[in-house]
């Protein structure tokens, strides 16, 4: 937990190693370097200083030298750049089945919660041996979710979802930042991360308080309370004033403007806070916005009830080792951010 | 050969002539300071303007490092200190780096390298210093009205929503700079095109030029965009256009485009000067034609572009996509390959050179050393697996500041100290200026290595408090700083006694080549008494190495 005096950092998630085989590479390559240049400066301005009696005869000099220095730098930098792009692909995109988390900062506090409703403050309790997910926006302005024992950040946006995900190794606790400079108290909004095994994990999982409802459950709440039901009605024989959103995550959506966007998250968050920016062919722009009525939890409330009615996407290997079932996993998130 | 240096033919013709009337006493009231329209004047009117707010943003950087020594607050409270690393940023970057080379010894030296009579706008000239100056009164009134907490870089929606402070009158400061700056870009690149000297073809021009030829480049283009940057936080600010903030309906990200896309390049505005400064004090100081000169002077021009194509690398953890990270990270690695190159060519230029170790020359081999570590550092950023860990910690601020002040500031001292005799007329005290630039150095590497340890432990960067771990590092930090400080203030003493007590300086003291050398010091208000007609290769010394053969 950062207490000591340390040279360098604790590596307790699977993305650890590889990073910092990466960077050790790049400071022993750097080291080399800086090394041979100042050895090189130090000799030179020695030889060649002013009273010293050497051989000073000037020879051409060739474009060619310059075009093979050129050359030889090349591939050590192509190099460099396609192992890090290949540590990079593996830190950025999540693996499939990772447990879901929510994570929605504000000024100064982290807000998270589980797939079955548990919530937490500044602490985050996770297994080890298990990757997760967190699936991240702000209440306010821009923060960044930093562990550096885990070596990854990713910052957390307003307005839009961010993911980031990580696999711990080692049970213990690890520190949490906020990496983003956001405004007074920015240097405390720290927080840890409390790695468990996965029996103690499940155990504290379990000791969930009567408040904390599973997302798709709070979900569904919200869902009459806002009357959404009275457009957004599941079959029915009069015709809908809004499209049934039975089965419409991730389904291709035809747009009245002759476009199809496919119903991933952002999509289904601005058609509930901006829903006359596509709207479905075949309907009115009838829907009111419910920008700032409605909170970033209660929007992925929302959005996990959404998807609990159904996805056209394979559902994953039945849920095994999540405790929460399919249906609240927030599926491609990451993947569909890539693609932008 | 002999190793004194025998006169050379760019510094035998007009050495002899002597002109009691110079730039600086050919008149001495207020008015005919405030009023000049003599490049040189003006360049004195910057020095005295960036020196001024360089010891200002040093102050606030002080303050803080005091905080740092202990984890806990005791000296501030983090309003204070937000508002202290935020003004540091901000007067750094916009009143002292930007304008440092360039305004200072750019607006003295571009004219006379060239053999022209002044810049080719010079009443533009004078205003851009008035706008500078104009613009850093609003930034001193925010420091004392109560300051400004965004950081340098003012990310919204925190600078245009959320923060409480004077973000407005700073965005307006800042604004009114830039056009300073647009001004002194657009004065040189006509200049360099239009007014060089019979004889002084381009690639005869000496590697300054070319570089600051570059820089104002950068300068012409990139500069509009942080102005149209300001104005869209000031809109969204001052009359709730949402145009950043989501809540307004815009999005933050399209903030962080516009303002690295002109302070990307901007970090070229700041160190590619000062790769001019460097290559001339190599050269004079080794008397040798620059290694490799048709390619430092390509290089210049490659950084300029490749600098416009590699903003993306600040926002691999912004929510910006994994391919187009891949792409900022390549380009970012290309533009590895001019900065190689220029440091190569400076080392291989003291091979058979005849190496006087100078101060100029200390500051030169101190740049070498400072700016290979941070280039170097500057790959670890551009590797997108690295940079998620060390984004927005201490690794990044020790990178950037072996590049701005391990690169910059070095050179701007060096060139300080190589053209004060020409500037002022006087020779400064050998001994003390060598014993501070050994001083500058050290201080400085004690001041921001331990910052790339602090870095990659993970200490994030704007932390006012921080874990008990990081306490070692950060007590090392802030001793630096304190050489660092004290070594600063040296030449600012041993310079300003020069003034009255120095011993005058003669038209070339150092044996240098360039037309500077070949005008008397101070040199007269139309710089030359006849223009010269040049009929000699740049940094041609007496048996220095030939011009590159193609091959």
């Amino acid at each position: 937990m950062n207490t000591e005096f340390q040279l360098f950092p604790d590596a307790a998630s699977t993305t650890a190693r590889p990073v910092d085989q990466l960077y050790l590479s790049l400071v022993a390559f750097s080291a080399a370097m800086s090394i041979f240049v100042a050895a090189l400066v130090i000799y030179l301005a020695i030889k060649y200083r002013r009273n010293n009696d050497v051989d000073r005869t000037q020879r051409p000099t060739h474009a060619s030298t310059e075009i093979t220095w050129m050359l030889l730098s090349l591939p050590v930098l192509v190099f460099i750049f396609i192992w890090g792009a290949k540590v990079c692909f593996f830190l950025l995109r999540s693996p499939d089945g990772a447990m879901p988390i929510t994570v929605v900062p504000k000024q100064w506090m982290w807000k998270f919660q589980h797939a079955n409703g548990r919530r937490e403050i500044d602490t985050l309790h996770i297994p080890v041996g298990q990757p997760v997910r967190l699936t991240m926006v702000s209440q306010d302005v821009i923060h960044s979710f930093f562990v550096p024992a885990f070596r990854i950040k990713r910052d957390v946006l307003p307005g839009r979802y961010t993911d980031v995900w990580f696999e711990a190794t080692e049970p213990g606790q690890y520190r949490l930042y906020c990496a983003e400079y956001c405004g007074t108290n920015h240097s405390r909004m720290v927080g840890k991360i409390v790695a468990m095994t996965p029996g103690d994990f499940a155990a504290w999982l379990s000791g969930a308080s009567g408040d904390d409802e599973p997302p798709q459950v709070a979900g569904e709440k919200l869902f009459e309370q806002l009357q959404c039901a009275s457009c957004h009605r599941a079959g029915g024989d009069a015709p809908a004033r809004g499209p049934s959103l039975e089965q419409i995550y991730q389904r291709p959506q035809p747009l009245a403007s002759g476009e199809t966007v496919v119903a991933d998250d952002a999509y289904l968050r601005e058609s509930i806070l901006r829903p006359a920016a596509k709207v479905v062919a075949g309907y009115q722009p009838i829907m009111p916005t419910y920008e700032g009525q409605i909170s970033e939890e209660g929007v992925i409330q929302l959005l996990a009830y959404i998807k609990s009615l159904g996805s056209v996407e394979p559902a994953p290997p039945a849920a095994a080792g999540t405790p929460t079932g399919e249906a609240t996993v927030p599926q491609g998130a990451g993947r569909l951010e890539d693609q932008r | 050969m002999s190793a004194a240096p025998e006169p050379s033919p760019a510094a035998s013709p007009a050495e002899p002539v002597h002109v009691s009337r110079n730039y600086l006493n050919a008149s001495y009231t207020v008015r005919s300071w405030l009023l000049t329209v003599d490049h040189k004047r003006i360049a004195i009117l910057y020095l005295l303007g960036v020196t001024l707010f360089f010891f200002l943003g040093g102050a606030a950087a002080v303050l803080f490092r005091l905080e740092l020594m202990t984890p806990q607050a005791d000296l501030v409270e983090s309003e204070t200190y937000n508002k202290l690393f935020t003004l540091h940023g901000i007067i750094m970057i916009f009143f002292f780096l930007v304008p440092a080379i360039p305004a200072v010894l750019g607006n003295f030296l571009v004219p006379i390298m060239i053999g022209a009579r002044d810049l080719a706008f010079p009443k533009l000239n004078l205003m851009s210093w008035y706008l500078f100056m104009i613009g850093g009164v609003f930034t001193l009134w925010v420091t004392v009205a109560g300051g400004v907490d965004t950081g340098w870089t003012f990310y919204t929606p925190y600078s245009s929503t959320y923060s409480n402070t004077y973000v407005m009158a700073t965005a307006v400061g800042i604004f009114i700079t830039g056009f300073s700056s647009i001004l002194t870009g657009l004065n040189f690149v006509v200049t360099v095109h239009k007014m060089r000297a019979p004889g002084m073809t381009w690639f005869r021009l000496p590697l300054f030029i070319w570089s600051h030829y570059a820089t104002s480049l950068i300068m012409i283009l990139g500069t509009p965009v942080l102005a149209i940057t300001i104005l869209l936080v000031a809109l969204e600010r001052g009359l709730g256009i949402g145009i950043f903030d989501p809540k307004l309906g815009g999005d933050p990200i399209l903030f962080q485009h516009l303002f690295w896309f002109y302070s990307h390049p901007a970090v070229y505005i700041m160190v590619l000067p000062a790769m001019g400064v460097q290559s001339e004090l190599v050269a004079a100081f080794s008397k040798n034609r620059v290694f490799g000169y048709r390619f430092v002077a390509y290089a210049s021009i490659a950084i300029a572009v490749l600098g416009f194509l590699v903003w993306g690398h600040h926002m691999f953890v912004s929510g910006q996509s994994l391919f187009a990270g891949m792409v900022f990270s390549i380009l970012s690695f290309l533009i590895a390959i001019p900065s190689a190159i220029k440091v190569f060519n400076w080392t291989a230029t003291l091979h058979r050179g005849t190496v006087a170790f100078d101060t100029p020359l200390l500051y030169a081999i101190g740049f070498i050393g400072l700016f290979t570590i941070g280039g170097l550092t500057g790959l670890f950023l551009a590797t997108m697996a690295v940079d998620v860990h060390v984004h927005d910690t201490y690794f990044v601020v020790a990178h950037f500041h072996y590049i701005m002040v391990g690169g910059t500031v070095m050179a701007y001292l060096g060139g300080i100290h190589y053209w004060w005799p020409k500037i002022t007329g006087r020779l400064y005290p050998e001994g003390w200026a060598r014993f501070s630039a050994v001083l500058v150095f050290v201080g400085f590497n004690l001041t921001f290595f331990p910052q790339f340890l602090l870095g990659y432990l993970g200490m994030p960067r704007r932390y006012h408090v921080y874990d008990a771990g990081f306490q070692v590092l950060n007590v090392m930090s802030s001793a630096g700083a304190s050489i660092l400080g004290v070594a600063y203030l040296f030449p600012m003493c041993y310079l300003l006694w020069s003034l009255k007590y120095g011993r005058s300086a003669p038209a070339n003291p150092w044996g240098a080549v360039g037309l500077e050398w070949t005008t008397p010091s101070p040199p007269p208000t139309y710089n030359f008494v006849e223009t010269p007609i040049v009929t000699w290769e740049a940094y041609e010394y007496p048996g220095s190495n030939p011009a590159e053969v193609a091959d």
